[in-house]
């Protein structure tokens, strides 16, 4: 049987670990040269992998996810720097791209484990140098020692934030501010749902903690006004509004952003797997029983992908959708493992939710922002073209939905497919039409899923 | 932008060349890392006139922070290791 795992992160190391164990030998492939994702991604030589400093509470986690990924790599066909761009289900087979040669894995049973991406809200002023996201100034720090300015303020909401603030200020960063957008309120309420999660909520009234102790500047119920800088300095500072509407500022060189994560979903998407939209995530969501099985007969999914759990969610995910696939294909596994993983993922997804409510995406902040601000990053479009598409008398016709609204104003249509607007987009338009934003679609997925070059040579040989 | 090394900033250099000029970087450094810590200031200019970007996501997805190197082309300054003598022009 050919199995094939695209991801080697917490959930595609744990599945892969699981197939090996049941005498399977997968193709195993991730874009990055190495596994262990972007959580517990490692710096490259000569830089130092001590994990406590790297993964602070997590590095028993990292370290156990290590040893098993490199443990698993002469167990699996392993393919590093290798980009899964299209899934044609129909055929079962994957194009692959390393190294700038065009490749192709025919499949039985595919389990997708592709991971997630910052989600974020535009902020005018937001494509000038040194603001990034979230998860971009922690891998900054955490793979290359570096800190993403001198002067850096934190703007979002969500445990992100205040870990990648805390581990800025540890490493010796002069963090200006952390700007929360959820108010305390919105936070109270969700405090009993989070106290189910136990350690990962002490975690992070911890990393608060210690950042007020430190007496570094915090607000919550913050609505961002604007980054201020220009093209030869780069960002210079950042406006807010407190929660108490007054107007508020702070001088910084650099400024991560980040509202959460959304899933990189789009192998499932091409892999013609049915979407919903999670009320709890506002998110659009590949569909998937608990063990990872999907509408579509040999394509599994697991991790952050699926929708955000986390990384501890996305190993056991990734366990537990590999003995679905092992128990599809006919082989005996243990049943009172899958039993006792689907009771712990379940609980796990309760907590989320929780989670969620105490840091929902901040539908306010995308839907008002101003026209002129930029919108899409890759091909410069502003919030008022995507507004106008759905306007009565928009020449071409009011855009009723996302794709149309893609065709008439390219939003979505540039090198990252959305990826980084897209979230945003939906409620700029769903605002505009008046509707929902469940009633707008979502953007579609496109193959290749990451720009490939036009004449990309085929590789000497298929297997 | 600049970026601030905080922690293991005592690599071995590497030279690299960046439209010509020297630029200093350190063993293990990806382009964008060289580049912001280097003093470049910026990776590429938009297409669509609205100015320098310097990368954004960091973790290949975004496609903000395209490069050209002399003998790999284009490529995304954040997933490519800088290597001593690379001759890079902003993208």
């Amino acid at each position: 049987m050919k199995i094939a795992v695209v991801g080697a992160g917490p959930a595609g190391v744990r599945a892969v670990e699981t197939l090996v164990a049941a005498g399977h030998r997968p193709v195993w492939i991730d874009e990055a040269p190495d596994g262990g994702g972007r959580i517990y991604q490692r710096p490259p030589p000569p830089l130092g992998r001590n994990a406590k400093t790297l993964y602070g509470f997590e590095a028993q986690r990292a370290t156990a996810l290590h040893d098993t990924l490199d443990a698993m790599k002469p167990h699996a066909d392993w393919r590093p720097d290798t980009l899964v761009w299209h899934v044609r289900p129909g055929a079962k087979r994957l194009q692959t791209l390393h190294r700038g040669a065009q490749g192709a894995v025919e499949y039985d049973a595919v389990l997708l484990c592709t991971g997630a991406m910052d989600r974020v809200v535009p902020v005018p002023g937001w494509t000038l140098p040194g603001v990034t996201t979230m998860g971009a100034a922690q891998i900054s720090l955490k793979t290359q020692g570096c800190g993403i300015g001198s002067r850096v303020a934190f703007l979002g909401s969500g445990p992100l934030l205040w870990l990648v603030a805390y581990q800025y200020a540890k490493a010796g960063a002069d963090v200006v501010a952390v700007l929360d957008t959820t108010s305390f309120a919105t936070k109270a309420r969700a405090a009993p749902g989070l106290l189910r999660g136990g350690a990962t909520f002490a975690k992070g009234l911890y990393y608060i903690g210690w950042l007020r102790a430190h007496g570094v500047r915090i607000a919550e119920g913050v609505t961002p006004l604007a980054i201020a800088g220009d093209a030869t300095s780069g960002v210079t500072g950042l406006s807010w509004r407190d929660a108490a509407g007054r107007q508020a500022q702070v001088d910084c060189d650099a400024i991560g952003i980040g509202w959460g994560l959304r899933p990189e979903a789009q192998l499932a998407d091409l892999a013609g797997i049915p979407f919903r939209f999670d009320d709890t995530q506002h998110n659009w969501v590949p569909e998937r029983d608990i063990a990872g099985r999907t509408a579509v007969a040999g394509h599994y999914l697991a991790g952050d992908g699926a929708g955000i759990g986390g990384a501890e969610v996305a190993e056991l995910a990734g366990t537990r959708a590999a003995l679905a696939l092992l128990q599809d294909a006919g082989a005996a596994v243990d049943i009172a493992l899958a039993a006792r993983l689907d009771r712990k993922l379940a609980a796990a997804w309760r907590f989320r939710v929780a989670l969620e409510r105490a840091s929902p995406y901040p539908v306010h902040l995308a839907a008002g922002l101003p026209d002129d601000a930029i919108l899409c990053r890759c091909e410069g479009l502003r919030v008022g073209e995507l507004r106008a598409a759905a306007a009565e008398d928009y020449p071409a016709g009011r855009a009723p939905e996302m794709n149309r609204a893609k065709s008439f104003t390219r939003t979505g249509m540039g090198r990252c497919q959305g990826r980084v607007c897209g979230a945003a987009a939906a409620e700029i338009l769903a605002a505009a039409l008046g509707r929902p934003v469940t009633d707008i679609g979502r953007l579609r997925g496109q193959p290749p899923v990451k720009p490939i070059p036009i004449a990309a040579p085929a590789a000497e040989a298929v297997p | 932008m600049k970026l601030r090394r905080l922690r293991d900033a005592d690599r071995p250099r590497i030279q690299l060349r960046l439209e010509g000029a020297a630029l200093e970087a350190q063993a293990g450094d990806t382009l964008l890392t060289a580049l912001l810590a280097g003093g470049a200031g910026y990776l590429r200019s938009s297409e669509f006139g609205d100015g320098p970007r310097a990368g954004f996501c960091l973790m290949g997805a975004c496609q903000d922070c395209w490069v050209v190197v002399e003998g790999l082309g284009r490529v995304r300054a954040c997933a490519t290791l800088a290597e001593a003598g690379m001759k890079v022009k902003r993208g």
